[in-house]
């Protein structure tokens, strides 16, 4: 991880839900930052990837530690 | 003497006031305690009467009460447009120059929608989030002959059952005025129709019993006005006879301004005690947090229980150590005069129920109850 990513806490998140506040900070951040999603949703671990395919995003990690799902993200557009 | 300043009259702000008038009763006859509201205009408006406004449902004196009624009388209300926030000085300073001290300050500023970092949006589409845009879809669903009506939602935005209460009650609406074949088609930013996976799985169901047509992976990038269309970050165009654009949020400019806020305008707060990151006599509710929970009224409300214990505790001696859960209430109106609800917390998911027309009624009352949340009593 390095000093630029920005954390996603979306732990407990049922609505908007990690996803959501994913593609809040992709809109609101500059190309270039790298998101780092936390969520406590195993269904995370494959809506974020699937979204970040889609909408042309760059996926770097997808792990889980202790029941968190981590899920790095850049933003390349 | 204790002054706590609460910037913002919405339901966040109100309630924090009124709870802490009722209960601070003694110290603020004694004057050991003055509580002050600070709110951009004399009114108070119930933004989900908009919904109802759109479909000449509700007109807009249903939604607004003047905010001096609404607030117990020990409670000042200051009327004007806060500059910014000054923390060296602990003090609020509005655009007139007035400052206004604090030892504790409650900011409760929700959100704005903005259409404008939408490129064509303003000019191509309609919103239903102010009485403005509401009472202008009214009137342009009262002149739709026929064709498609496109409903978007963009990130973040508040009041996040809308969309799909709106594509409920439209479809709905154009049935009744024998314009079954007008489409509807609802698009989702992410890989199903909503961000609650039951409410998702219950939309699946419900729309093609409904005729409402759906996409998903749709987030807006842009809007033709001319052309009548809409592109989205995915690649997809669209057209659409009357689009209906639920448009990103931000903070407030007030928060901007103060350099309190990330990027969007939101508040980075602490979920648990709602205290603001690094200020231990600021708490932030409502839509103004950054906290990853639903921007709703329902949310303000709950999290004006925790304020108001907490800010009491505390003036009284203790620590303030009341914890929010991340609670949330919200009902679904579903169309045919029937609704549902949901409710989940940090720790429980939601689980939606069949609606039925009890729950619709329930809402339609509680639209009228509102005013008692307002005050702290209910």
């Amino acid at each position: 991880m390095t000093s630029e990513t920005k954390i996603v806490d979306a732990r407990g998140s049922y609505c908007p839900g990690p996803l959501m506040e994913l593609i809040k900070g992709i809109r609101q951040e500059p190309v270039g930052t790298v998101f780092e999603v936390w969520s406590s949703d195993r269904g995370s671990a494959k809506d974020i990837p699937e979204w970040v395919k889609r909408a042309g995003h760059e996926l770097l990690s997808n792990v889980e530690e202790d029941g968190i799902y981590k899920v790095q993200v850049k933003k390349v557009k | 003497m204790t002054r706590i300043v609460l910037l913002g009259g919405g339901v966040g702000g109100s309630m924090v006031a009124n709870q802490l008038a009722r209960q601070l009763k003694a110290e603020v006859l004694h004057g050991d305690v003055e509580i002050t509201v600070i709110n951009q205009t004399p009114d108070h408006v119930y933004q989900p009467y908009f919904l109802y406004m759109a479909f000449d449902q509700a007109v807009p004196a249903d939604a607004r009460r003047d905010e001096r009624q609404v607030l117990h009388s020990q409670v000042r209300l200051v009327v004007g447009e806060a500059d910014r926030v000054d923390r060296d000085a602990s003090a609020v300073i509005m655009q007139d120059g007035t400052k206004i001290p604090y030892d504790f300050l409650v900011i409760a500023t929700g959100s704005r929608p903005a259409p404008e970092q939408i490129p064509g949006l303003t000019e191509g589409g309609h919103i239903f989030y102010t009485e403005e845009g509401a009472l202008k879809l009214r009137d342009a669903l009262q002149n739709f002959q026929g064709g498609r009506i496109l409903v978007t939602v963009s990130v973040p935005h508040k009041c996040p059952v809308a969309p799909l209460e709106f594509s409920m009650m439209v479809r709905d609406w154009l049935n009744q005025r024998g314009m079954e074949s007008a489409e509807v088609l609802y698009t989702y930013p992410i890989g199903r129709l909503h961000s609650l996976e039951p409410v998702a799985e219950w939309a699946a169901r419900v729309f093609p019993e409904r005729n409402i047509q759906s996409q998903v992976f749709f987030n807006v990038e842009s809007v033709d006005p001319e052309n009548h269309t809409v592109t989205s970050l995915e690649g997809d165009t669209v057209s659409y006879d009357l689009l209906v654009a639920i448009p990103p949020h931000v903070g407030q400019t007030v928060i901007q301004r103060s350099g309190l806020g990330d990027a969007g305008g939101w508040i980075p707060t602490d979920r648990y005690s709602l205290e603001m990151v690094g200020a231990d006599n600021i708490y932030v509710l409502g839509d103004a947090t950054n906290l990853p929970i639903s921007k709703a009224g329902s949310t303000a409300h709950f999290e004006a229980d925790v304020v108001s214990a907490n800010l009491i505790n505390r003036i009284r001696g203790g620590k303030g150590s009341a914890r929010y859960d991340g609670k949330v209430f919200c009902f679904i109106e579903a169309g045919a005069d029937e609704a549902t609800y949901i409710k989940f917390d940090y720790q429980h998911p939601p689980k939606p129920q069949p609606p039925s027309s009890m729950i619709h009624l329930y809402k339609l009352a509680f639209n009228k109850m509102y005013w008692l949340s307002a005050a702290g009593i209910l």
